[in-house]
């Protein structure tokens, strides 16, 4: 676990005014699981939006499997395909069916026959218990399978990298381990992934590290053991006290 | 159900009692219902109509792709497009703000005058292109409300898998878009199915001049009453199938709606 997957450097992105990151510092070895925990309006989704470059950055520099990705002329379409993302709110295309959502990148972007996108989309939905829903339409689905065809929609295109952004903050509580299940078979198959998350105990049992964000930026980071057992931050302590207050750890 | 009936039967019993009591109804009648030369003149108006036909039917086709294209250089985003989208604008404000039988009277008239070599004389050829022109002002402004009710979410999740802008509007954005559209777009196929009789004005012999040309031969407006017939003919069916879409679509919304 030596290899670098992305090393962020001197990150800022702000809405006009208002300064969202200031400065993060971030590295991910190849197969490493980070979780980036912190509250509501610390800049979580933010920082995901701009490593995968559907946010331009103020200042730094984002490098990928050593390719600097915020360089400017550097093809974003091309830098998009090798990493996958997913939404809290699923964003399924709604005209298409299960099996058209997940063949939609591997055919377009990475222009693979129709077939051979088909048997890759219906391996992947097998392996996820969704073969039976490849015909339906999204929102036949329940939330719980909408997430997780949101999740093999961004694993058909073979990312190195996936960037997860609270992808169980809109389900109902029953649905809930569904979708972790399958996030922590991608972490034993050893995907790369950044989670931004309110599930502490994800991030206790399969982060290799814990980043606590704070106001736009990395305020503490260690191993879950670290993080959750001795916050040296105050700031983390007062924000895990709330968490386990609304008994999420 | 009983009461809608009763109400329709009294309704349109006391309107047909005040027309036909009406101090020139005899004159009225006598003018436009005449049967005979209904049936007489329904064939030579009938043909004169498929001109009308033709021509919507060919402008439609026209109008449907300028218009989606108006509506996406309307939609591109940044200060690079910025030129584009204020032509855009330039030319959707235009073609809105003129009245339609000006632009055919306009072309249909100005630019067999020009006497180009190789430009077209055929009216119709400008009359067309007139209706082309603004049309594709109107519809492009439904389809730009269609492209922009697509929540931008639906965008970032086609670009994050790579796709390219272009790819992203013709696979996700705008198929979204369209379906939102159909009932506004067919109302203004309607209108533009009526406004087909504004070629007249160029003296194209199409129903509404074959219409005048029998009149002032027989001095009777019956062929009036015939063209109306097929104008309503074409319309009418339109006009339920738009509804009925409307319908569909709202019926299928509640349902959504009650299923989260
Ligand atoms: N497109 C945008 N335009 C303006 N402000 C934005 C935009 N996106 C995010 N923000 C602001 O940036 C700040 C950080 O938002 P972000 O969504 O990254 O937070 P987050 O940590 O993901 O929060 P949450 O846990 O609620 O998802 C917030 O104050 C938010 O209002
Ligand atoms: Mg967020």
């Amino acid at each position: 676990m030596t290899e670098t997957a992305l090393r962020i450097e001197g990150l800022h992105k702000s809405f006009g005014k208002l300064e969202v990151l200031r400065g993060i510092d971030l590295e991910l070895a190849e197969h490493e699981v980070v979780c980036l925990i912190g509250a509501s309006g610390s800049g979580k989704s933010t920082l995901l939006r701009c490593v995968n470059l559907l946010e331009p950055i103020d200042a730094g520099r984002i490098v990928l499997h050593g390719e600097e990705i915020t360089a400017p002329g550097t093809d974003v379409n091309r830098v998009r395909r090798g990493i996958g993302i997913v939404f809290q709110a699923f964003n399924l295309f709604p005209h298409m069916s299960v099996v058209e959502n997940v063949t939609l990148g591997p055919r377009k972007a990475l222009g693979l026959p129709k077939a051979e996108a088909r048997a890759r989309g219906d391996e992947l939905l097998a392996r996820f218990g969704l073969a039976a829903k490849r015909d339906d339409y999204p929102d036949r689905l329940s939330g719980g399978q909408q997430q997780r065809v949101a999740i093999v929609r961004a694993l058909a295109m073979q990312p190195r990298l996936l960037l997860l952004d609270e992808v169980t903050s809109a389900l109902d509580p029953e649905l809930v381990a569904e979708v972790l299940e399958v996030m922590r078979e991608l972490a034993a198959e050893g995907m790369t992934m950044l989670v931004a998350t309110h599930e502490m105990g994800f991030a206790r049992d399969v982060a290799h590290r814990v980043c606590f964000l704070d106001g736009g930026a990395i305020l503490e980071e260690g191993t879950p053991a670290e993080i959750f057992a001795a916050p040296r931050e105050p700031r983390t302590r007062q924000f895990l006290e709330r968490i386990v207050e609304a008994g999420r750890l | 159900m009983l009461i809608a009936f009763a109400s329709t039967v009294v309704f349109f019993g006391t309107l047909a009692f005040l027309i036909t009591r009406a101090p020139g109804w005899d004159n009225f009648k006598a003018y436009f219902f005449d049967w005979e030369l209904y049936r007489e003149s329904l064939p030579e108006i009938a043909s004169a109509f498929l001109l009308n036909v033709k021509i919507f039917l060919i402008a439609e086709s026209i109008i449907l792709v300028t218009a989606l294209a108006l509506a996406i250089l309307r939609s591109l985003p940044g200060p690079v497009f910025f030129p584009i989208r204020a032509l855009a604008i330039v030319y959707a404000d235009l073609f809105r703000g003129l009245p339609t039988i000006l632009v055919i009277l306009m072309l249909g008239f100005g630019m067999p005058a020009l006497g180009v070599e190789g430009i077209p004389l055929d009216p119709v050829f400008w009359a067309v292109v007139a209706l082309v022109l603004v049309y594709t002002a109107y519809v492009s402004e439904v389809y730009r409300a269609g492209i922009e009710s697509v929540h931008p979410s639906q965008d970032a999740a086609a670009r994050s898998l790579g796709l390219t802008r272009f790819q992203s509007l013709r696979h996700v954005v705008v198929p979204q878009a369209i379906r939102r559209v159909i009932p506004p777009l067919l109302n203004d196929f309607i209108g533009l199915q009526k406004d087909t009789a504004l070629v007249s004005t160029l003296g194209v012999v199409e129903v509404l001049r074959q219409s005048q040309i029998i009149e002032a031969a027989r001095f009777n407006g019956t062929p009036y009453l015939v063209a109306a017939t097929l104008f309503v003919a074409l319309t009418i069916p339109l006009a339920r199938f738009t509804d009925w879409l409307v319908a569909r679509d709202r019926k299928r919304r509640l349902a959504a709606g009650v299923a989260q």
